[in-house]
């Protein structure tokens, strides 16, 4: 059994959060397949790389270039190639982010790897391993079983159980990146000003048609910064363009699996609920009693959210106060 | 110079999703099929750049069975010149589709190739991707604005909480995103010349599945929980639950 790899992803110098859940991932894959796990980062200057070792991943490799602050498609697809054959790796697990989306494909083909995506739990059956992910945004589940020598799993952040961090630091190898093949390549990063994004958020509020107007979505932003959560929206508003594109829950928006979901003035349609229902908990508020969000919600106040919404702003702030 | 454009056919986002009996795939009963919305995207995106360059030729492609061929005609109907449905009835995995896409664009020296940035059925958002991988093109994948100047390509993809600005040449295959255009609807002329239009059928590259699905299920259904009242009055209570409760704040 060759080597387990994680690919840890780095933003603007940063470990992201998801990466530290695949490291953990890939410590236990470690551990029932008796085999070696190891991390590679592949950045410029990157911070708390070494905490990657908290998770169990005791050694990473850290790919340093300064051409390399940013994305690169096909640098990044040739560096894990790379290093796959050099490392002899046999499973390589990535996050299924949109870096992680664009790479892992590229990945797998370029090594000649099964690949599944967005992979929620694992079982192992002697060399082959069957992944648990959702299909038709989260209305049902499929097992696939991934059979080749070579196999690339991209996992669902937020998901895996990270847990506490314990044990001691990775130790981090930083080498040259050489040979980089720039060929398409971010230019330029524009950040949405300081706002969080429903995919990488663990609470989320959203606002639906219920909210009446683009004017009230302050409603919405306020409760959400109260709670440092990420504001979402149904289709109908986005449509509408009272909120942008990149808020979108549902089936052709965001999947997403926060902590909390608030829906506000949202009715719960299928395409809606498709995107949200496994959130852990998920509160309504909406005045029409037979919503069909309060199916799917565990706490539900069929009201007006003009009403009920200041007042929970009101006291989520009391409550932060204490 | 020819842009291909590769479509899936995928139940309605509408669907109410039931396990078939064999307990792999959807029971199909009852299901409508349309062209895979992301797909939409793309073509509208093929046609409009067809317009711009001012002469070239769009081909449809799509991968399946012959019920495939409906969301060719609607590709046809929105203005793309011709199709071609590979023809296969058995399950094909991502990279076994992405194949066959691929031999079939060499075969058409297409350049340019846009894809959806995901098919709503399985949702694995890769085949554009694993499609550029065997040609050796370029890829961008997710984008919402997509620039073409001679041979140099100019996108911006969407990523969390902002955008990246991605620089690359053709050939190239792009992958596309709600934002990126607004589709044309069929026109009835187009409809009519849609029928004249030919949909080649062929065989395509053996596939060589990776991966196999062996089991489809639901997941644990989520019990509807307590309506707490109808005003105001019990916002504290639920500002409790989620704090003691659900401590999920
Ligand atoms: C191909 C396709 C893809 C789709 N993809 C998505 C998707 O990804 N995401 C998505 O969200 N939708 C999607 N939809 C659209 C979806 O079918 C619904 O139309 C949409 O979700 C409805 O948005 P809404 O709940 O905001 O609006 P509505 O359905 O109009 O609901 C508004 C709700 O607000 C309540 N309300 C009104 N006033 C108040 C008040 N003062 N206080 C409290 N409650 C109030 C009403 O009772 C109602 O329930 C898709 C549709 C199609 C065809
Ligand atoms: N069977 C197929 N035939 C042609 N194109 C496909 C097929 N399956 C997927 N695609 C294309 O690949 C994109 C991504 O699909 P997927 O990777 O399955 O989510 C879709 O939006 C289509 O453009």
């Amino acid at each position: 059994m060759g080597k387990i790899l994680v690919l840890l992803e780095q933003r603007n110098g940063q470990i992201k959060k998801a990466s530290f859940e695949a490291a953990k991932a890939g410590s236990d894959f470690a551990n029932k397949l008796g085999s070696d796990v190891v991390g590679l980062v592949i950045g410029n200057e990157v911070g708390d790389i070494e905490k990657t070792g908290n998770y169990g991943v005791p050694k990473v490799v850290h790919l340093k270039n300064t051409e390399l602050e940013n994305y690169s498609a096909s640098a990044y697809t040739k560096i894990v190639a790379d290093f796959i054959k050099a490392e002899s790796v046999d499973i390589v697990l990535i996050p299924n982010t949109s870096l992680g989306k664009d790479l892992a494909p590229r990945i797998a083909v370029r090594v000649d790897a099964g690949l599944a995506m967005d992979c929620l739990d694992f079982e192992f059956e002697g060399n082959d391993i069957v992944a648990t992910r959702p299909v038709y945004a989260g209305k049902a589940l499929i097992d696939v079983k991934v059979s080749s020598d070579k196999k690339v799993f991209s996992i669902r952040p937020n998901v895996y159980p990270a847990g506490e961090p314990s044990g001691s630091p990775a130790e981090v190898d930083v080498k040259p990146a050489a040979d980089i093949d720039l060929s398409s390549r971010v230019v330029e990063l524009k950040k949405s000003e300081g706002k969080l994004d429903v995919a990488e958020a663990e609470i989320i509020v959203s606002g639906g048609r219920g909210m009446k107007g683009p004017e009230h979505f302050n409603l919405v932003e306020d409760l959400a910064d109260s709670l440092g959560a990420a504001v979402g929206a149904s289709r109908a508003v986005v449509d509408a363009g009272w909120r942008p594109h990149s808020e979108q829950v549902g089936q052709t928006g965001k999947t997403v699996q926060p902590n909390l979901y608030i829906a506000l003035g949202i009715s719960g349609a299928i395409q809606h609920l498709a995107g949200m229902r496994s959130s852990k908990y998920i509160v309504a508020v909406n005045k029409d009693k037979d919503a069909p969000i309060f199916q799917v919600a565990d706490y539900g106040i069929t009201g007006d959210v003009f009403e009920v919404v200041p007042a929970l702003i009101e006291e989520i702030k009391k409550l932060k106060s204490e | 110079m020819k842009i291909a454009v590769c479509v899936s056919h995928v139940p309605d986002t509408a669907t109410k999703v039931n396990v078939g009996a064999e307990g792999k795939s959807i029971d199909p009963n009852g299901v409508t099929y349309v062209v895979n919305p992301y797909d939409e995207f793309a073509i509208e995106e093929a046609l409009k750049t067809k317009e711009k360059i001012g002469d070239g030729e769009v081909v449809a492609i799509s991968v399946g069975p012959d019920a495939n061929k409906e969301t060719i005609r609607k590709a046809l109907a929105m203005g793309v010149d011709s199709g071609v449905l590979l023809k296969d009835d058995q399950f094909r995995d991502s990279a076994s589709v992405a194949k066959a896409l691929a031999e079939e664009i060499k075969a058409l020296g297409a350049e340019l190739v846009f894809f959806g940035k995901q098919a709503v059925d399985y949702d694995n958002s890769v085949v554009g991707q694993m499609t550029a991988e065997y040609l050796g093109y370029n890829c961008i994948s997710v984008v919402v604005d997509f620039k073409l100047d001679d041979r140099k390509v100019t996108c911006e993809r969407e990523i969390e909480g902002g955008k990246e600005i991605v620089s690359t040449t053709l050939p190239v295959v792009i992958t596309t995103q709600k934002g990126l255009n607004d589709p044309r609807y069929a026109s009835l002329k187009g409809i009519m010349a849609a029928k004249r239009k030919t949909i080649e059928e062929k065989q395509p590259a053996a596939a060589e599945n990776k991966v196999e699905i062996i089991k489809m299920k639901k997941p644990a259904s989520k019990q509807p929980g307590k309506v707490l009242g109808s005003d105001a009055t019990v916002v504290p209570e639920l500002v409790r639950l989620l704090r003691e409760e659900a401590k999920v704040i």
